[in-house]
């Protein structure tokens, strides 16, 4: 491994005044990512700024039913939370289907938000990889393309977001705290991922120095009928091929509120919009969700190693749904 | 610290204070086994990918392949070489013998690591990805066991002897199972 510089944060405004003044540094928290990047030559810091002694540990109710959970809250201690499990479902399955036990109890949810795609591509120093180096090129296109994106990609990258958490939070329109050399911002998860046309290697709106510090989830009482279904290629402890997040609300025979995003399919969370109006209104039919999965896959795109996605994103979404109305239906 | 700058950090490991002299990017794993000379810990992938690695850190588990040493000073570090008490096995151990809960054993020592973190978390009622109602802490069933041991690998396969020794001990008395 390289040889970097490390410092250990003392304070928030700090620690981004210190980030601001050093190029090419990088915020360490739980390290489960970053630590490999490092190690394979994908990241090379000359200064690592370890965030994990700062204060941002807490999950404090907000007015309205919403949670505010601190970034270095580690995703075990997310998922293992009684008002996230009570009030959010989605989110707690959403992180017991990411990575390991090991792996949840050292990772934090600010860094799961930015953890970098695990395209083996990006990962791999003698391929072309747009994303790890501009202009290079995507190897992935003609490559070995099965985890890859059939949605919202682009000729320059096909890569996904790997997060299983993003989709939850997606699917509950969260906000991200972010401070920054400027002072503090709010920024939505739909807003925090761009897309990858033209600049691939920046996947967030992000500006150097800036850290994330919280997020929030707004107060929802419907996410109680709430789940994050994972289809992968083995059992447990494997990225996602296709995951849908959900909120599914059934009020006299019809879809009252609906909330659905995608994960495994694109660059980003996938907020399902297309499906979301579709269902609205509708009797919650086997018809009704499969044709809303289809209004949202009207536009996927499966590549040589990739064309069962669609399809498989159409009935995970199908699955998802049956099983949210058979509950909503008997409570 | 500066980049190539030898430090010295304390860890305290299976009860014992121990100063070692690492640079910023030496893991915890190499610091385990290079500096303090603890060689239980096995290093497999070096990626976070196979569990072999597992000690606690605070009675929690992790891979220590990707924690920086210096991220953990102060901390407490308990190893495969600390779970045994006086040439007395842990339980864990015991019973994995007993079951045939492994074959070459390179991979032991994080399993069993990895299984007194794992009934510590649900002992304090944690659900897993398999738990039906999230909300609720279940019974450890052998495919919570499984699902909840999903990060350690086992390339003999010796799943079944390990899924029976785990089960064993969880349905066992707990009072046998903490040990510092």
């Amino acid at each position: 491994m390289r040889q970097f510089s490390y410092v250990a944060a003392a304070g928030v405004s700090s620690a981004v005044d210190l980030m601001a003044r050093m190029p090419g540094a990088r915020y360490l928290a739980g390290g489960t990512n970053l630590v490999d990047l490092i190690r394979e030559g994908v990241e090379q810091p000359v200064m690592l700024l370890d965030v994990t002694a700062l204060p941002l540990t807490g999950i404090e109710e907000l007015p309205g039913g919403g949670l505010r959970i601190g970034a270095l809250v580690r995703n075990s201690d997310l998922a293992a939370s009684p008002l996230v499990r009570a009030r959010f479902p989605v989110v707690a399955r959403a992180v017991l289907a990411g990575a390991s036990a090991q792996i949840r109890n050292m990772a934090t949810t600010g860094g799961n938000l930015l953890q970098r795609t695990r395209c083996g591509y990006f990962y791999d120093l003698a391929e072309a990889c747009n994303k790890r180096q501009p202009g290079s090129g995507c190897a992935a296109l003609g490559g070995f393309n099965r985890m890859h994106a059939v949605l919202g990609a682009s000729d320059t990258c096909i890569a996904v977001h790997p997060s299983d958490l993003a989709v939850a939070l997606a699917a509950l329109d969260a906000v991200v705290e972010v401070t920054g050399p400027d002072g503090t911002r709010r920024i939505t998860l739909a807003d925090l991922y761009r897309s990858p046309a033209g600049a691939p290697d920046r996947e967030t709106v992000l500006q150097y120095a800036d850290l994330i510090t919280a997020v929030e989830i707004p107060g929802l009482t419907d996410a109680a009928n709430s789940d994050y279904r994972k289809v992968r290629d083995r059992a447990s402890y494997a990225f996602a091929l296709v995951s849908v997040a959900a909120v599914l609300r059934v009020e006299d025979n019809q879809v009252a509120h609906i909330r659905l995003a995608l994960g495994g399919v694109a660059p980003r969370p996938w907020r399902a919009h297309s499906a979301e109006r579709e269902l609205l209104g509708l009797t919650p039919t086997e018809d009704s969700f499969r044709a809303a999965a289809e209004a949202e896959l009207a536009s996927a795109t499966g590549r040589r190693h990739s064309a069962f996605k669609p399809e498989l994103a159409r009935r995970t979404i199908v699955a998802t749904l049956r099983r949210l109305a058979t509950q909503t239906g008997a409570s | 610290m500066l980049a190539g700058e030898v430090i010295d950090i304390v860890l305290v490991v299976n009860g014992t204070a121990r100063v070692l002299p690492v640079e910023a990017r030496v893991s915890l794993l190499d610091a385990l086994r290079e500096h303090a000379g603890l060689t239980g810990t096995k290093k497999g992938c070096n990626q976070g990918a196979c569990g072999a690695c597992t000690v606690l850190v605070d009675g929690r588990r992790i891979v220590s392949c990707l924690g920086l040493a210096v991220q953990y000073s102060g901390r407490e570090i308990t190893t495969i070489e600390g779970l045994s008490a006086g040439g007395t096995p842990h339980p864990l151990q015991a019973a994995f013998i007993r079951h045939d809960g492994f074959q070459c054993g390179y991979c032991t020592p994080g399993q069993i690591c990895s299984a007194v973190g794992m009934l510590a978390e649900h002992r304090a009622g944690s659900a897993s990805a398999v738990t039906a109602d999230v909300a609720a802490s279940p019974r450890l069933s052998d495919a919570e066991i499984r699902e909840r041991m999903s990060g350690n690998l086992c390339r003999c396969a010796a799943y079944n002897g390990i899924v029976d020794a785990i089960r064993e001990v969880a349905d066992g008395p707990a009072d046998g199972l903490v040990r510092r």
